[in-house]
């Protein structure tokens, strides 16, 4: 590892150990103590849990479209994240949200994501000329569909019933329930493991296809088996915090830019470690400094948004 | 470098058997057949030019031989097993691929992309062997004084040198070129032209190469298989080919012959 890979990480560990910490001990009083931890901590190791999630599935994303501008939100995995949630308002109405439990609606949004992410994968690669710009442009053409069927729904049903599916719009790491928790933790871990023996064809993945096939790897198995992991991913980050995809551009370019090297083993653990530090900040800022007066999502899309532009002028510029 | 590749196993086959061959292969493009039921083999520890117009189906046919692309039928041959009986890596090992566009969009340095070479043999942790090879793929194409550069700082040929360096570090049996010249100036044209000749005359590789310019065909290589409207033009050995009948079938044009130093020269200014 270079020597400056190494200051980087260490600054990077230093900054999200004390940004927890505070985020951990502000303002505790010893009374508040016993109630104010254990909630301060869920949303600590939530935070945890999702960043790392978002900045891998978006960085193992980017190197497998080539592209480093992209998120998995594109291909409309958090819109069909929001179609399943006000389907179920507008079916069961706000019963459906007490009658299935919270793990049920968890577990069903993320084996619709997932089939919905083999779907686009088998509707793609069932003939020989597998391009994966049009697996993009059919997934941005899905989630515009998705988008737009929920807010018809949306506009359809009672606004108190709408009311409840608003709380699940916006990204929050306030109210975590610990069952989804421990679940997240579980899927995560098994997702780790079932992607492991995949992961050191990412540096020679993001050649592009013909050296991948070059090199001898077996491409299509690949790139099928991480579509599955970063659907896993997305949809147990939105169903734990609510749709924050953006962070992943944000977090996964800002590694890049400050680690220059191609490897991933360096370049995940950059970004996991920036995306610590961008939502415990965040919510820091959330909290302390607005008092909850706008959702996290809002300043990681306006500072994401703002990054983006950035990015593009900059490409033209090259 | 030289005397390990020697050292390694060599297969069964002897120099001049078929050794990579296709059987009635058939390609189509939304429907367009773009290479019609071809037959063709390749002798091992050969150079063997694949020549013929634009659109002619060289680069489809060779890319079907390399598996980056299926066939639609027919069967594709290496040493005597069929293509899809090998597993990727070991394929990898055997036959290396390099197309004529490459565009990476990541920042790699020229030693980073070639030591890419060796992810075949020894995936991500290179050994010092591993190293030689990289080492030597950098000599065998001058890249020596350019090698900590990045690509992106290069030019197209100096693009291409690194390219064609990380597929001779991948150290395989049969190396698979498609327009190698592309970009290139005269002098590493011959250059290449000359390492490709030495790779094949002293470690014993099978080099299938696609090229535009006819001579380089006719001076460096073995065999030449011409293609033309995706069927086979012709084939056989380099001074076979190169007369002006045969090449008037293949290109339409009158293509006058000279012999210079032995070797035959086209000259096709008209």
């Amino acid at each position: 590892m270079q020597r400056k890979t190494k200051w980087i990480f260490t600054i990077l560990i230093i900054l999200s150990i004390s940004l927890i910490a505070t985020f951990l001990f502000i303002g505790l009083t010893p009374t508040g103590w016993d109630y104010a931890l254990p909630r301060r901590g869920r949303s600590v190791a939530a935070i945890i849990i999702v960043g790392s999630a978002i900045a891998f599935s978006t960085l193992i994303f980017q190197t497998i479209t080539n592209n480093r501008i992209l998120t998995p939100s594109i291909i409309g995995l958090d819109s069909l994240y929001m179609l399943i949630q006000t389907a179920l308002v507008f079916f069961f109405g706000t019963l459906g949200l007490v009658f299935f439990s919270p793990e049920a609606n968890f577990l069903m949004s993320i084996v619709f994501m997932v089939l919905f992410a083999l779907l686009l994968y088998a509707l793609l690669f069932r003939g020989e000329q597998q391009n994966i710009y049009f697996l993009l442009l059919v997934g941005i053409v899905f989630g515009t569909l998705f988008g737009s069927l929920s807010t018809f729904m949306q506009v359809l049903i009672d606004p108190n019933e709408f009311q409840s599916i608003q709380n699940r719009m916006f990204a929050s790491f306030s109210n975590i329930n610990v069952d989804l928790l421990w679940l997240s933790i579980i899927i995560l871990l098994l997702t780790l493991l079932y992607v492991f023996p995949y992961l050191k064809y990412l540096d020679t993945l993001a050649l592009g296809r013909d050296h991948a096939v070059n090199l001898g790897i077996p491409y299509d198995k690949v790139i099928r088996r991480f579509l599955v992991v970063i659907a896993i991913m997305v949809s147990v980050s939105t169903a734990l915090v609510g749709p924050i995809m953006f962070l992943g551009l944000l977090v996964v370019n800002v590694a890049r830019e400050m680690l220059p090297t191609f490897r991933h083993s360096t370049l995940a653990i950059g970004s996991i470690l920036v995306s610590i530090v961008a939502l415990v900040g965040g919510t820091l800022l959330v909290e302390r400094v607005f008092a909850f007066s706008a959702p996290l999502s809002v300043f990681i899309n306006f500072i994401g948004g703002a990054y983006f532009i950035y990015l593009l002028l900059r490409g033209t510029k090259n | 470098m030289a005397l390990n590749m020697l050292e390694r196993q060599k297969s069964e086959l002897e120099t001049g058997d078929i050794a990579l061959e296709v059987k009635n292969v058939s390609k189509s493009f939304d429907g367009k057949k773009v290479v019609k039921d071809v037959s063709v083999g390749v002798r091992k520890g050969s150079i063997t030019s694949f020549i013929g117009p634009n659109g002619a189906g060289k680069s489809t046919l060779i890319s079907m031989m390399s598996r980056l692309m299926g066939h639609d039928s027919g069967e594709v041959l290496i040493e005597g097993k069929p293509i899809k009986s090998y597993k990727s890596d070991e394929l990898a090992k055997k036959v290396s691929i390099l197309k004529q566009a490459n565009n990476i969009n990541i920042r790699l340095t020229v030693r980073e992309l070639v030591s890419f070479g060796r992810f075949p043999h020894s995936r991500n942790r290179l050994s010092k062997a591993d190293w030689g090879f990289v080492e030597n793929a950098i000599d065998y194409m001058e890249l020596r004084d350019m090698q900590d550069k990045y690509l992106d700082q290069l030019s197209g040929g100096q693009k291409q040198r690194a390219f064609i360096a990380m597929v001779l570090a991948q150290d395989t049996d049969y190396i698979i070129l498609d327009e190698p010249l592309n970009n290139l100036d005269m002098k590493h044209s011959v250059s290449i032209m000359k390492t490709l000749r030495k790779l094949c005359d002293d470690l014993g590789k099978t080099i299938l190469i696609v090229v535009h310019d006819i001579n380089f065909a006719s001076c460096y290589s073995d065999d030449i298989i011409a293609m033309k409207d995706g069927e086979l033009a012709a084939q056989g050995h380099c001074h076979e080919i190169i007369n002006p009948t045969t090449l008037k079938k293949i290109y339409d044009m009158d293509i006058g012959i000279e012999e210079v130093n032995c070797n035959k020269i086209c000259v096709y200014f008209t």
